[in-house]
């Protein structure tokens, strides 16, 4: 294991993801595993697991940052986005030029000036989004900067099963070192170039998982399942296209390949919130209930606003925003969709 | 606003170093040989990188090379290219021809020559490309320009015999000049300048001097040396020749290299990003990467040799290179009329065309400085923050300072796995954010006139009345008795642009000069008077009843353009 004694990688966040990533380098270095709660971190140096995951022999949790930042090169950031910002305002002393930066969180900050605020239904614009990459670019000196994502359901990896995931960024030596990282027999990552892209298709993709998981909750079938993810498609790449995103990354692993694993499979959790929802629980609840962050209810009303901003036509977008915002009726939401005139196939290529 | 504070009785700020013999720029003069032998040879090893080391690769660029060369002498020959150059090209035709004939290769193949010909072609451009610094020709320039434009301004002020008038009374310099010497000291400066008429060169060179710089080498368009008496003195201040004409590898590469070697031998450097000058009047919002990327690459250059100097990962002594950007704002424009003529055309194509055969923007340069000087108008040079090569700002002690306001080591951005490597793609990409800081820069270093604001005001008032039915290029033939904007409503939404203005000053996205602030009236007067100085029609003047109108809207959106890109035209 000559790896294990030269590489020491960082993960920040020990949520499911975070584990889970954390295995998967432990494979090819030491790891250490940064959490903000001491007794999370105590737990996991007792007991070994974390989040149903048992943890490899190379990994160690940590809470103490300077250390980690000293030790680690190579970090990735796997927190939810809301608290994204804080958590790199919180590594921003230690964190250095050298470092590299790949971080896993599927989700979006409002960037607003101070006074500002946007209410649900109001117009957004590119300028008041800000991806994760920006938010580090923004907060820490940390230029060399990456994005981790694709189909990747924390369970199935940890259960080692095979999976493909994508790293995006700008320099090609993100790519090279990410993928060297990660490199594994059961995952496959493929590198890209389109940080935006690959951002937004990640983000866009929790809004269809919200709506699939609806549809499998009303005991509807793979027709209406099929009918979901290619006109879902369609609008994540208008979307994408509005915020200045290509189109190509919502084609590949991050996009087509994300889009089909969240909505066909229970074990998403923006999946499960539109299951519920169907079943007649309230969304409060459900919330409650999680004990992880959903992103796409965010993604809901921030791709909303991005729609109405631009003037872009997003009927699935409407019909969630009404069903999660403004108390529609499930069936009242299906109704709008069906009865909305689509009138040209693959209108977005 | 923090005008200069005037150091000697000329007005200028002493010399940084008084000794020219100790300026970089001498020493490099000095070592011309050695320097264009490293030059050549250092361009030939980064060319067959970049070609694989394929012999293949590299014939093909040779012949390349021949084929565009030979266009150019025959389609765009000028009175400054070398009398030999078509017996050399001549030469190079032959010897690939014939070495292919004579040893049976087919035509295209690589060729025993070919190494000999790379090197001639390399060390042709190499020995064209450097000027020669001389201190006698500097020492004379810098008097005559004090001096010359002194009387000049003077007297078209209409005191000859009296000195009232300096050059630093119409050429203000902003920013921290006492910050920019110290750098000059500590590292490698690279200016760059936004551009927007072929005058930015002097002004420049005016405020280097002022500032009691060294000359900085600068690029400068061949052209420019079709004037014997321009080229001398351009080549004698140590411009080297930039030939916009040739674009084949060799060329760009050699330039490419010459660049990135001065700036590593410590030689400040000015270059205008844009490239160009700005066509449509704007600020520069896309750059041309190539010599910045000579600056980042020479930064990591200086680290690599600073770590191996000291053998350890202490980068820290190592010649550091600073990004001076800088903002040169003008009431008028020489050439106004024809840039934004230029811009049209390329950009409307077929949606614009000329309603008169007759432009009457051209203008002699002395017709220009006579009514500049005479109408007491003003250029406004404005120094942005001095930023490293990824944009972090400078302390005086040069260090880079991060958002929070911490020191930070920069040498470890090409830190990969623990040592300073080299990585074309990071480079490029550094270069790239270099870009995008800058344009950041100009925006924030920009500081708006009266013209400027008077322009865009109105050009934006029309565009919101008629912008429904007609697009840009409707908009610029708008009939003229379509163009009176009365008057009240005009000064009321210059005012409440100029607030929001004022706003964003106090915030430090932009700056204001001096005759901005105060009695709106007065402001939109000052505006008027100064956009209307120089050009016969008038891109915005008072009617007979007192209303606002424009006899030139194409000089009124170049002008205008000049505030675009800070969201104000919300507030029409």
């Amino acid at each position: 294991m000559q790896h294990a004694q030269e590489f020491t990688y960082g993960v920040i966040g020990a949520g499911s993801f975070g584990t889970a990533v954390a295995n998967i380098l432990a494979e090819n270095g030491h790891v250490l595993l940064f959490t903000r709660r001491p007794e999370a971190c105590r737990e996991m140096l007792t007991q070994r697991t974390n989040r149903g995951q048992q943890l490899h022999p190379h990994v160690t949790p940590t809470i103490d940052i300077p250390d980690f930042c000293n030790r680690c090169r190579l970090i990735f950031p796997v927190v939810p986005s809301a608290g994204f910002r804080e958590v790199m305002q919180q590594f921003s002393a230690c964190l250095q030029p050298h470092h590299i930066l790949i971080h896993g969180t599927k989700g979006l900050n409002l960037h607003l000036l101070p006074g500002e605020e946007i209410h649900p239904g109001q117009p957004v614009s590119r300028q008041q989004i800000c991806t994760m990459t920006e938010i580090i670019l923004q907060e820490t000196v940390v230029l060399r900067v990456g994005c981790l994502s694709g189909p990747n359901l924390a369970k199935e990896i940890a259960q080692g099963q095979p999976a493909a995931t994508v790293i995006a960024s700008r320099f090609t030596e993100v790519i090279e070192q990410g993928r060297e990282a990660l490199k594994s027999p059961r995952f496959k990552v493929y590198g890209s170039n389109d940080v935006t892209g690959v951002e937004f298709a990640g983000v866009l993709k929790n809004v269809m998982a919200i709506a699939s998981g609806i549809l499998s909750g009303l005991g509807l079938g793979e027709n209406a399942k099929a009918m979901l993810i290619s006109r879902g498609l369609g609008e994540m790449v208008k979307i994408g296209r509005a915020l200045g995103a290509d189109s190509s990354a919502f084609f590949g692993i991050a996009g087509i390949g994300d889009l089909i694993a969240t909505c066909s499979s229970s074990l998403s959790r923006n999946f499960s919130v539109g299951f519920r929802l169907a079943k007649g629980e309230l969304l409060p609840d459900i919330l409650a209930d999680m004990n992880e962050v959903v992103e796409g209810i965010n993604t809901v009303k921030l791709a909303k606003g991005v729609s109405l901003y631009y003037h872009i036509e997003t009927p699935i977008v409407e019909a969630l925003y009404q069903t999660l915002y403004n108390n529609q009726t499930i069936p009242q939401s299906l109704n709008y969709l069906m009865n909305y005139s689509f009138d040209k196939d693959a209108d977005f290529l | 606003m923090a005008l200069i504070h005037q150091q000697n009785k000329q007005g200028l700020y002493n010399l940084v170093i008084p000794d020219i013999e100790q300026w970089p720029i001498y020493l490099l003069s000095k070592d011309r040989a050695p320097f264009i032998e490293e030059l050549i040879s250092n361009s030939m090893a980064h060319i067959r990188e970049l070609l694989d080391d394929s012999k293949q690769k590299l014939h093909d660029e040779i012949a390349r090379a021949l084929y565009m060369e030979r266009i150019r002498m025959k389609t765009e020959h000028w009175r400054v290219d070398p009398p030999d150059e078509r017996g050399f090209w001549r030469k190079v035709n032959e010897t690939i021809a014939h070495i292919s004939t004579q040893k049976g290769i087919p035509i295209g193949q690589p060729t025993d020559e070919d190494a000999r010909l790379f090197h001639e072609i390399v060390a042709r451009y190499a020995n064209e490309i450097p000027g020669i610094f001389s201190p006698n020709t500097y020492r004379f320039a810098s008097r005559v320009v004090t001096f010359g434009f002194a009387r000049l301004l003077n007297t078209a002020s209409g005191i000859f015999f009296k000195n009232e008038f300096r050059l630093g009374d119409r050429l203000k310099i902003t920013g921290n000049i006492e910050k920019i010497r110290e750098l000059a000291l500590k590292g490698t400066l690279i200016m760059t300048p936004t551009h927007s008429s072929n005058l930015d060169s002097l002004v420049m060179g005016w405020a280097i001097d002022a500032i009691g710089l060294p000359p900085f080498l600068y690029g400068a368009g061949l052209n420019l040396f079709n004037s014997r008496i321009f080229g001398f003195f351009m080549e004698r201040l140590g411009a080297y020749k930039v030939d916009r004409r040739k674009k084949n590898l060799f060329y760009l590469e050699t330039l490419k290299m010459y660049s990135r070697m001065v700036i590593e031998r410590g030689c400040h450097s000015l270059f205008f990003p844009g490239g160009t000058r700005s066509r449509n009047g704007a600020l520069e919002n896309q750059l041309k990467l190539g010599l910045l990327g000579s600056a980042v690459e020479a930064q990591r250059l200086n680290f690599m040799r600073g770590t191996t100097e000291t053998m350890g990962f202490d980068a820290s002594h190592a010649k550091k290179i600073f990004v001076l950007p800088v903002v040169l704002n003008y009431h008028f424009v020489l050439e106004a009329a024809s840039l934004i003529e230029e811009y049209l055309k390329r950009s409307g194509k077929e949606k614009y065309y000329i309603d008169r055969e007759e432009f009457p923007g051209t203008r002699l340069l002395t017709t220009f400085l006579w009514k500049f000087f005479a109408a007491k108008s003003e250029v406004i040079l404005s120094f942005g923050e001095p930023m490293d090569i990824f944009g972090h700002p400078i302390d005086e002690q040069g260090n880079s300072i991060d958002q929070h306001g911490n020191c930070i080591d920069i040498s470890r951005y090409f830190v990969s796995r623990g040592i300073i490597t080299k990585d074309r793609q990071r480079d490029e990409e550094y270069t790239r954010l270099l870009g995008n800081k800058l344009v950041e820069s100009f925006m924030r270093t920009n500081t708006v006139l009266s013209s400027h604001l008077v322009a865009f005001t109105a050009f934006e008032i029309l565009a919101r009345k008629h912008g429904r039915r007609l697009d840009l290029y409707g908009l610029l033939r708008l009939p003229e008795e379509d163009r009176t904007i009365p008057y009240t409503q005009y000064a009321k939404v210059t005012e409440h642009v100029r607030d929001a203005l004022r706003h964003m000053a106090d915030m430090g996205k932009v700056q204001l000069a001096n005759h901005m602030y105060g009695d709106i009236n007065r402001l939109i007067k000052h505006g008027l008077t100064n956009l209307g100085v120089y050009h016969t029609q008038q891109p915005l003047a008072y009617d007979p009843d007192g209303n606002i109108t424009s006899q030139d809207m194409n000089l009124l959106y170049f002008y205008h353009n000049r505030l675009t890109g800070y969201d104000l035209e919300q507030l029409i």
